[in-house]
């Protein structure tokens, strides 16, 4: 049981990671990319390289080191992949940029698909288990405390201008191609650090564990916690990870627990798409009940 | 032979590239009136394929017949799913109907992995399939086989096709859509019943994907759940490289996307069948986002 829970910690720390890296790209720079699963299997399966098949010796002798340094080859090569990706993506915008990322993504997924030294389709057994419940503490809380920072310099500033108004920040002299490619890139390397982790706990890879589901599920969780808010994004995780295991209690709703997601994931978009924490905000559960009229069309269109 | 092994590969080619003009054909029409990706699309096409086995093998009907089902309840399904999920988001930021759509998108395919069971089915052999060898039957060409259901899928896709531009051209349903694609606010205000044109292109879109489940289950003779996840990804790709929201666009990006995966699976890597579709549309967004046949969009400040 003890096992079981630790478990469940071990994803949820994966996730806070995840979410809160995709955050910074989709959330503060508002960049819509579906292709976050990629550069986390490019943090998995290098990381695991590294571990398993340069150094495994070393791994034996220091687990501990062994999976530093290859959370760092993990973020390297995941930044690297972003800057690949984020480089010919990122000159397109809106749905176009969200559909060249789900192309990355899976065309990443089908190259670990078809390389050998991974193990191709039969997947990458014998990881060593390095990862540990204070490791996936330290990890998150790395991430958290890094990316908040980021995001209250002025590069947060930078990017929040250019998902505001990507015209009006270029006038006003930020250089928009560049913070939104380091935008990119940031949120990629810390994918990589999740990868990294999450190879050392499942001690087994398969492309089919990064198929698009995961970029989605990754973004429900920043869109189920509040876009471009860091608290959401751990919230959201924490629902994400919570919510399968719990629906499995019954046996019944476990069969169907997948079914029960997707259709929390259809309310809570009609329910209230501004968030969870949009709810929190001061007053909106009140004008969403009870001043509905003054948020009706017609009132706020243009003048005629 | 290098002759015949091309024109092999090209007859593969253009059947699997009706079956994607069929898909992609929704969702360029919703992209091009709603302005939004329907990632829900492709479990319509894996909804059809279960409705074609239900139709043939549970109540008995002839293919002809069975066709005309997958039509109604798939286009149904579209226009309830367009009603309940996606109408009460209209006009929202462009984020909800994204997300609503790939929750749609595990509603349907976990309803039917549920009551039908995740394992492949065996779907019922519709028409007597024979496969003629040019070689014999027209003395022309040695080995190059042709089965009858390819004719079949590109036969019967061609004359949906023809159909549904008739419908788009020629009716006033027709020319209701193609206001609303070009200006939705307009079309409102000049009294077009916009729920119901929005309804009726779901309809459509919905029921040309479910002709082409029962077309791949007839031609692979199994259908699966998850059939849909892939096929959907790839007939979008073929929207975006025809240029979505142009309808002549989507047939032709979809028959290019099949001729080059079967060149691919002929002469290359087959392991790499799937990688194709998604470079050939990463290359088209560099270049050319708007596509083959679409318009450039500006961007006005």
């Amino acid at each position: 049981m003890i096992e079981y829970f630790g478990q469940i910690f071990v994803l949820f720390g994966i996730n806070v990671i995840l979410a809160s890296s995709l955050n910074v790209i989709n959330g503060y720079c508002g960049l819509f990319s579906l292709g976050h699963a990629g550069f986390f299997a490019v943090g998995a399966y290098s990381s695991a390289a590294f571990t398993t098949l340069i150094a495994p010796e070393w791994t034996a002798q220091s687990p501990h080191l062994a999976l530093l340094v290859s959370s760092l080859i993990a973020m390297g090569t995941a930044g690297i992949a972003g800057l690949a990706v984020g480089i010919p993506c990122l000159r397109l915008t809106g749905d176009y940029l969200a559909i060249a990322t789900v192309g990355f993504g899976e065309i990443i997924r089908i190259v670990f698909l078809n390389m050998d030294v991974v193990g191709a389709s039969r997947g990458m057994p014998g990881i060593p288990r390095l990862t540990t419940i204070p490791w996936v503490i330290v990890g998150a809380a790395f991430t958290l405390i890094i990316l908040n920072n980021l995001i209250k310099s002025s590069f947060g500033r930078c990017i929040k201008s250019i998902r505001e108004d990507e015209i009006a920040a270029q006038a006003m002299g930020v250089n928009v191609r560049f913070y939104k490619t380091f935008s990119f890139v940031v949120g990629s390397l810390f994918a990589g650090l999740a990868g990294s982790l999450f190879a050392h706990n499942q001690e087994f890879l398969h492309p089919s564990n990064f198929v698009f589901m995961i970029s989605v599920s990754v973004l429900l969780m920043i869109v189920l916690g509040g876009l471009g808010s860091q608290k959401g994004a751990v919230l959201g995780a924490f629902i994400v990870t919570l919510l399968p295991e719990l629906l499995r209690l019954n046996e019944f709703v476990s069969q169907i627990r997948m079914l029960v997601f997707g259709l929390i994931m259809i309310l809570v978009m009609l329910v209230f798409p501004e968030g969870l924490l949009g709810l929190l905000k001061k007053g909106s559960l009140k004008n969403k009940f009870f001043k509905k009229a003054k948020n009706e069309p017609g009132f706020s269109g243009a003048p005629l | 032979m290098i002759f015949s092994e091309l024109l092999q590969y090209l007859i593969n080619g253009l059947s699997q590239g009706a079956v994607y003009a069929l898909i992609a054909l929704g969702y360029t029409m919703v992209y091009g009136i709603l302005k939004m990706i329907n990632f829900a699309h492709g479990e319509f096409y894996m909804f059809g394929a279960y409705m074609g086995f239900v139709g043939l093998s549970v109540l008995g009907l002839p293919f002809w017949a069975a066709i005309p089902f997958v039509i109604v309840t798939t286009g149904l399904l579209a226009v309830l799913v367009e009603r309940f999920a996606y109408r009460p988001l209209r006009g929202a930021n462009r984020i909800a109907p994204l997300i609503t759509a790939l929750g749609v998108s595990i509603v349907l395919l976990e309803l039917m992995r549920v009551t039908a069971g995740a394992q492949p089915r065996a779907f019922p052999q519709a028409l007597d399939n024979v496969t003629w060898e040019l070689g014999e039957t027209l003395g022309i060409l040695q080995d190059v086989y042709v089965q009858r259901n390819q004719l079949v899928i590109l036969g019967l896709s061609l004359f949906f096709m023809g159909i549904l531009r008739f419908i788009v051209m020629k009716t006033p349903m027709g020319r209701a859509m193609r206001a609303l694609s070009v200006d939705f606010d307009a079309s409102r205000l000049m009294g077009v019943p916009i729920n119901r044109v929005v309804a009726f292109t779901f309809f459509l879109g919905a029921s040309l994907a479910g002709i082409a489940g029962i077309f791949v289950g007839m031609y692979y003779n199994q259908i699966e759940p998850y059939m849909g996840q892939l096929a959907g990804l790839k007939a979008f790709t073929a929207a975006v490289l025809g240029g979505i929201g142009s309808i002549p666009g989507a047939v032709l990006g979809a028959f290019t996307l099949g001729i080059c995966e079967a060149l691919v699976v002929g002469y290359g890597e087959s392991s790499y069948r799937d990688a194709i579709a998604f470079g050939i549309l990463i290359v088209m967004l560099m270049f050319r986002p708007w596509g083959l046949l679409g318009t450039p969009e500006r961007v006005k400040v």
